[in-house]
């Protein structure tokens, strides 16, 4: 077999890593190269470099080492029973092309995964060196994401994280049952006790030495996971619930949602459905809720329809239609929490109101100027010369915010 | 009337020193004529001249989030930029509370003109493509051109400065150019665009954004709303788009009717990876393989929210024996019994009663972490009989296998599980009572109670009464 140039394996390489959706690359700690030793910086924010087609955005390389792998998962394109064409690349070919994008100003960094070669422990000990060799011998100073390989030794990880800003592990799919009937040779438990892992080790850097005040770092951007959306059949309520588990119990920055979309070579026990992309951005919306809005899981599941969102109308406004009895709600004297309630006043708008409120009486027009979505809001607010009067119990409410129903063609 | 010109580099510092000076001689907004060289060419009859820094007027205060804004909207591309920036500072030395009111018309148009900026700044950052130069020098040189909407090239060049250390390069735009050489900024007039750069690494890059675009999740708007066409002039990868587009839904019918493949002979031909599986449950009459099946229990549904199963610790054999709860939070991401809060107060219960724990086997009566969430906490749950019950048949078996002379059962679901009573323990407290498995057990508290009450001086009584019982314990053996 000839060799491959490192242009075909990118090719193969890439391909094979784009159905991992993160791509986030803020939160790591402040660096920079001002002083001319090494490359890179980050600032907190991450920045997206490019766009795809597909609306996501370009942050990251993101790349396999290797997209040969003894698992075999039917949801992945890299399962040791595809046809897919392999490839392989060096630590080294890693290495060159990180740097080489990241001068270039194409990436903010490097997001590593692969296919397991060999044992799990092989696998992380190469991608490891990988994130090592970039950061000590070429003192890259950029985002590296870190993908952890299940059943890899406690050590590794433990290295890992000192090299890479965020560590990742892919839950996969909701539930430990459809877990194990995808992915045989996969084990949530050993999933969540390599988060477990991951998040004591965190605290633990965390924790001020007695010497000095300060803490060292461990994966300084946390760590996150993704599942895949309608390849089971879990629902929203089961699947909010199960992330809601995660947040708590292993503190991740997030867990994203990945609509199975069908993939080349597909193995036959899974549907080739359209990906549910709604489906998935109502998930998002949720998933904010429980984070930044106070909701629970099973406020959520109030609004929906046996467990699955509705995909007309976002999340909140599913909620609030279903409480009528909670509004409208003053935006001049309510609390942050229940104005964190209202349809149409995100996290931001809702500190705006509370600075903005210290000085005057708010009124639609100031509500407009502050960001609300007042097309939303207006039904479930009281505001100085705004009343929502027959408009909050109205029983067609529901049909003002979501889309006209479309006539079904004949054809 | 005053007019002032502002020379179109520097232009931000040249507007605060006119600013200070003017604000010091108390001229009203109003009375202002600002103007940066070079914006509107023939309106230059006023005679303005560049007003220089102000000798020593008052200090002037702004809070520090208002400065950031100002700052901003000098680098819009609007006319008003630098008088709407003084009529701004003007009120702000009048209104103490003037940021605060985002619904005041000034602060809100303030802020839509900083996030038009802070937006074009951003892009900036996200979409210049440096081409490299076939230099000489030490230090490799890279080009870039971009066209900014506004006058950010000076604000935003740091960042370029701050990123890449090692390497020597310009930015060239309309609006101004910016050098870096040797680690050293510079800036310089804006120029015409020049002939098109171009970098063999395009081609890398060029593949890296064909193979990373899924054809299944076509999402045009979504692409475009962040990257509109107009800088698609400039990015290497911009002229792909098109060809993307328009091929994704013929490669997603071809996926689609693509029958399953067989499995590749590879795979047929490999090993397949086994990972260490649990034996199925059965008596066991060793510790290594207890303890394998205890990580493999999922005999009840508590396994799915837990971490893992948190086994027993301690000798092989051993005279006494502590059975507490359940894990708690701590003890479910380690993995280890009593290492949380509730362990350390049992830590200090052994010390006090002279009782080794090392010495000691160490358990719980259920193996997983019962919990409920609420917000970003979990909280313990007590567990419920009917999984005690399941869980006694891995306490039966270390008990079995430890054969503890006396058996200490931490609180209520300790007693219940060992003892098939499950009558309240308060009137148990210090009783020894016979166990479902044959050894004795004496009943006390359990070390979180300790943690819950907020009398100090009842806990000191609870500490006490545990570090009793363990006592009695020892002294039993």
């Amino acid at each position: 077999m000839a060799q491959k140039s490192i242009l075909e394996k990118l090719a193969i390489l890439s391909d094979a890593a784009k159905y991992d959706a993160s791509c986030a690359s803020s939160s790591a700690p402040r660096r920079s190269s001002a002083d001319g030793k090494g490359l890179g910086s980050t600032e907190g924010m991450g920045i997206c470099h490019s766009y795809a087609p597909d609306g996501r955005c370009i942050s990251l390389l993101k790349i396999l080492m290797t997209n040969f792998c003894i698992f075999d998962c039917a949801y992945c394109i890299n399962r040791v029973s595809s046809n897919v064409t392999r490839a392989r690349f060096s630590v080294e070919e890693i290495v060159w092309l990180t740097l080489e994008f990241y001068r270039r100003n194409y990436i903010e960094g490097l997001f590593l995964s692969s296919g397991i070669i060999r044992s799990p422990d092989d696998t992380m000990s190469e991608m490891v060196r990988a994130a090592k060799v970039l950061r000590l011998e070429h003192g890259f100073k950029g985002y590296i994401h870190l993908k952890t390989i299940p059943d890899a030794a406690q050590e590794l990880i433990d290295e890992a994280g000192l090299y890479a800003d965020r560590l990742s592990i892919n839950i996969e799919l909701p539930t430990d049952a459809s877990l194990a009937s995808f992915a045989p040779q996969k084990d949530a438990r050993s999933i969540r006790k390599a988060m477990a892992g991951v998040r004591l080790k965190e605290e633990e850097a965390a924790d001020p030495t007695l010497q000095t005040k300060r803490t060292k770092k461990f994966a300084p951007a946390g760590q996150s996971t993704q599942l895949i959306v309608g390849a089971d059949d879990a629902t929203d309520t089961i699947i909010l619930a199960g992330s809601q588990r995660l947040y708590s119990g292993y503190k991740l920055r997030r867990v994203y949602y990945s609509a199975f979309s069908p993939i080349p070579d597909a193995s036959n026990v899974l549907p080739l459905i359209k990906p549910p992309l709604m489906r998935e951005h109502r998930l998002y919306q949720a998933d904010w809720l429980l984070r930044f809005y106070g909701f629970s899981v099973d406020e959520i599941a109030s609004g929906s329809n046996a467990g699955m969102l509705d995909l007309a109308i976002d999340p909140k406004l599913a909620w609030a239609l279903g409480q009528r009895g909670q509004f409208p709600v003053d935006v001049n004297r309510a609390e942050q929490a229940m104005l964190l309630r209202v349809p149409g006043l995100g996290a931001k708008v809702v500190g705006r109101i509370l600075r903005a409120r210290r000085f005057k009486r708010l009124g639609f027009a100031d509500l407009l100027r502050l960001g609300a979505r007042m097309k939303n809001a207006k039904a479930f607010l009281i505001a100085a010369d705004w009343r929502p009067l027959a408009l909050s119990d109205r029983d067609d409410l529901r049909s003002m915010f979501a889309p006209p129903p479309e006539q079904l063609s004949l054809l | 009337m005053e007019n002032v010109l502002l020379p179109p580099l520097g232009f931000a510092a040249a507007w605060r020193d006119a600013a200070r000076d003017l604000l010091a001689r108390e001229i009203p907004p109003e009375q202002v004529h600002w103007q940066c060289e070079g914006d509107a060419p023939g309106l230059e009859l006023f005679g303005a001249s560049v007003v220089s820094k102000a000798a020593d007027g008052p200090e002037i205060r702004l809070p520090r989030a208002l400065l950031g804004l100002i700052g901003d909207v000098l680098c819009a591309n609007v006319p008003v930029r630098f008088s709407m920036a003084y009529r701004i500072v003007w009120r702000a030395q009048r209104e103490r509370h003037l940021l605060g009111d985002a619904s005041d018309p000034d602060i809100a148009w303030l802020q839509v003109l900083s996030k038009l900026v802070h937006r074009d700044q951003h892009k900036m950052k996200a979409f210049v493509r440096f081409c490299e130069e076939q230099g000489s020098g030490a230090r490799r040189a890279f080009t870039a051109w971009f066209e900014p909407d506004h006058f950010i090239v000076e604000a935003t060049a740091p960042f370029f400065a701050r990123r890449f250390g090692d390497m020597d390069w310009r930015i060239e735009t309309p609006r101004g150019c910016a050098v870096c050489t040797g680690g050293a900024l510079h800036f310089g007039p804006g120029i015409a665009k020049p002939v098109a750069l171009a970098d063999p690494t395009e081609e890398l890059w060029r593949t890296y954004y064909t193979n990373i675009f899924n054809p299944a999740r076509l999402k045009v708007k979504a692409m475009q709303s962040e990257m509109p066409k107009k800088y698609w002039k400039n990015l290497p990868e911009a002229d792909l788009i098109p060809k993307l587009i328009a091929s994704a839904e013929q490669r997603v019918i071809a996926m689609r009717e693509a029958e399953a493949t067989q499995p590749a002979l590879r795979s047929l031909r490999m090993e397949p990876y086994e990972r260490p599986v649990a034996i199925a449950a059965e008596m066991t009459p060793d510790r290594e393989s207890l303890d394998t099946q205890i990580a493999g229990c999922t005999r009840c549904p508590l396994h799915c929210n837990a971490t893992q199963a948190v086994r027993g610790e301690g000798p092989d054999r051993a005279a006494i024996m502590v059975v507490g709860e359940q894990p708690g939070d701590r003890e479910d991401l380690a993995g280890r019994a009593f290492v949380g809060p509730a362990g350390r107060e049992l830590d200090a219960a052994f010390m006090a009663a002279e009782v080794p724990r090392g010495g000691v086997y160490l358990t719980n009566a259920v193996k997983h972490f019962k919990h409920t969430v609420r917000g970003k906490r979990r909280l313990h749950e007590r567990p419920g009989r009917s999984e005690i019950e399941t869980c006694r048949w891995w306490l039966g078996q270390e008990v079995a296998l430890a054969r503890p002379k006396i058996i200490v059962a931490l609180g209520a679901t300790a007693a219940y599980a060992l003892t098939g009573n499950g009558k309240a323990v308060t009137a148990r407290q210090g009783q020894v009572e016979p166990s479902l498995f044959g050894s004795p057990v004496l009943i006390t508290g359990h070390p979180a109670a300790i943690l819950r009450v907020p009398d100090p001086a009842l806990a000191e009584r609870l500490r006490s009464e545990l570090a009793a019982a363990l006592r009695t314990a020892r002294q039993s053996v």
